[in-house]
């Protein structure tokens, strides 16, 4: 159908639209998937010429007929060819205004908030480098502080190296991993419950590392030996 | 006025800059197609569709954070280049440079302290958000096909964004940064076969030295956030492409 209202919005008459449709039908019947191999294609397009009756020079689907050029023949697509989109009507609203003023606000609150906290709390800043004087302890960004809690446990190669590289992979295989269809909470409790205590031991290990470690990375007691952090 | 707005509009160059349709070159009334045309005749385009469904709006759903990474990436990359302008990475006796220059920038530059700070606070900021980010999309199980791919390349930003917070750490080139530099790069220098000559290259070195410096500072402001933006580009349009943003519960 979408081939004969191609063929007419070519400015074709309605002899030459039934044309189109028939060879798109015949293409439908012979390959149910809609692709074609160029062979196939060529094929169909001679066919198509030749059911217009005349000997393939077929002005009648507006390509002269010396002419090498046949991609106006687009109108040729037949129906299975077309991707074919399932969906219900989703309740929609415009971007603009509804969406755009959301990420607007949400885009001053943080803002504001940077700002504010910039203007109140300024980060430490330490005396200049100096490699031959080793503070204790000496402490990683508090985003890698779980990778250092590690290493009190583990090889170092085990904890820098094995645990995150195999956990990020791990972590972008998931939608790989999970075969689960759903994404309802009830029909996943095991993905849930996986994720949550990977985070919760990622967030403990961090708490450790940032604020139960002192000299020598040992456990300290931040209310009796004081915190040894430092953002 | 309205003469004034006419003579503005109607000429070569407005013409040249706003597409045929755009709110910008006809004027803007409060109808369905022209709020479709915001979005649509518009570089935005790229990012929104014309609609998006209702529950993308629930604060509770979505939590912007995913948008909140992408404006603290945007805020980041402003302040970073106002910094660059007072800010040399060089260190080495007696050309601490660097050090120099931050102690230039916290007490003599004019807003330099508060841009510093904006910064500084925003990368702890984003590495929250992404991780944030990450949670609320494993929660709605929004990483499951058609979306797995770009699951990866959230993770891979993920990375990138700690790898980007981590060279950042260096720069300032006080106690604190090169010896929390040192330590995360002799856990990265733990990695079988190539660990070594990874750590060495990524050091200039055997340890923390000036050369370090200079790696971190050009990883830190060309390399990584050139690949960052890549992947950026890639993750925005896999939204789009695998279907807007993911369905309600």
């Amino acid at each position: 159908m979408a081939a004969a209202q191609a063929a007419r919005a070519e400015g074709a008459d309605a002899g030459e639209a039934a044309g189109a449709t028939q060879a798109a039908a015949v293409a439908t019947a012979e390959t149910p998937s809609g692709r074609l191999t160029p062979e196939q294609r060529a094929a169909r397009v001679q066919e198509s010429l030749k059911s217009k009756g005349g000997n393939g020079a077929a002005q009648s689907i507006g390509v002269p007929g010396t002419s090498e050029h046949t991609h106006r023949l687009l109108a040729l697509v037949p129906p299975a060819g077309i991707q074919q989109v399932h969906s219900k009507q989703a309740d929609k609203v415009y971007t603009w205004p509804h969406l755009l003023l959301v990420e607007f606000v949400s885009l001053l609150a943080v803002g504001v908030l940077l700002l504010i906290v910039s203007y109140f709390l300024d980060p430490i800043f330490r005396t200049l480098a100096n490699p031959n004087l080793t503070p204790n302890p000496s402490k990683a960004p508090w985003y890698f502080l779980g990778l250092q809690e590690l290493l009190r446990y583990f090889h170092p190669m085990v904890a820098g190296v094995t645990i995150p590289g195999v956990g990020l992979i791990i972590l972008g295989a998931a939608g790989y991993i999970d075969k689960n269809p759903s994404a309802k909470p009830d029909n996943r409790k095991f993905a849930n419950l996986a994720f949550t205590m990977f985070l919760v031991l990622w967030t403990v290990l961090v708490f450790a590392g940032s604020f139960f470690r002192g000299p020598g990375f040992n456990w300290v007691w931040p209310w009796q030996d004081g915190l040894f952090f430092e953002l | 006025m309205d003469d004034a707005k006419k003579r503005v509009q109607d000429n070569v160059i407005w013409k040249s800059i706003f597409r045929p349709g755009s709110i910008y070159r006809k004027g803007y009334r409060d109808t369905s197609r022209d709020r479709a045309l915001a979005a649509m005749n518009n570089v935005l385009y790229h990012l929104h569709p014309v609609k998006v469904k209702r529950h993308g709006l629930k604060l509770t759903y979505t939590y912007c954070l995913g948008g909140i990474s992408f404006f603290l990436f945007v805020v980041l990359t402003i302040t970073g280049i106002f910094l660059m302008f007072f800010y040399r990475p060089t260190a080495g006796a007696n050309t601490e440079l660097a050090y120099l220059d931050m102690r230039n920038i916290i007490a003599g530059v004019t807003f330099g302290n508060l841009v510093r700070n904006m910064h500084r606070w925003g990368a702890h900021l984003m590495v929250f958000t992404v991780f944030l980010h990450m949670a609320r999309v494993f929660y709605h199980g929004a990483y499951k096909p058609p979306r797995e791919f770009n699951w990866v390349v959230g993770v891979i930003l993920l990375t990138l964004t700690l790898l980007l917070s981590f060279t950042g750490y260096l720069l300032p080139w006080d106690q604190l940064a090169i010896w929390a530099v040192t330590v995360g790069t002799e856990m990265m220098g733990f990695t079988p076969v190539f660990g070594k000559q990874v750590q060495f290259v990524l050091l200039g070195g055997v340890e923390v030295g000036p050369e370090t410096l200079l790696r971190f500072y050009v990883m830190h402001v060309l390399l990584l956030p050139f690949v960052l933006v890549v992947f950026l580009a890639v993750h925005f349009w896999r939204i789009r492409k695998d279907g807007g943003i993911s369905g309600p519960l």
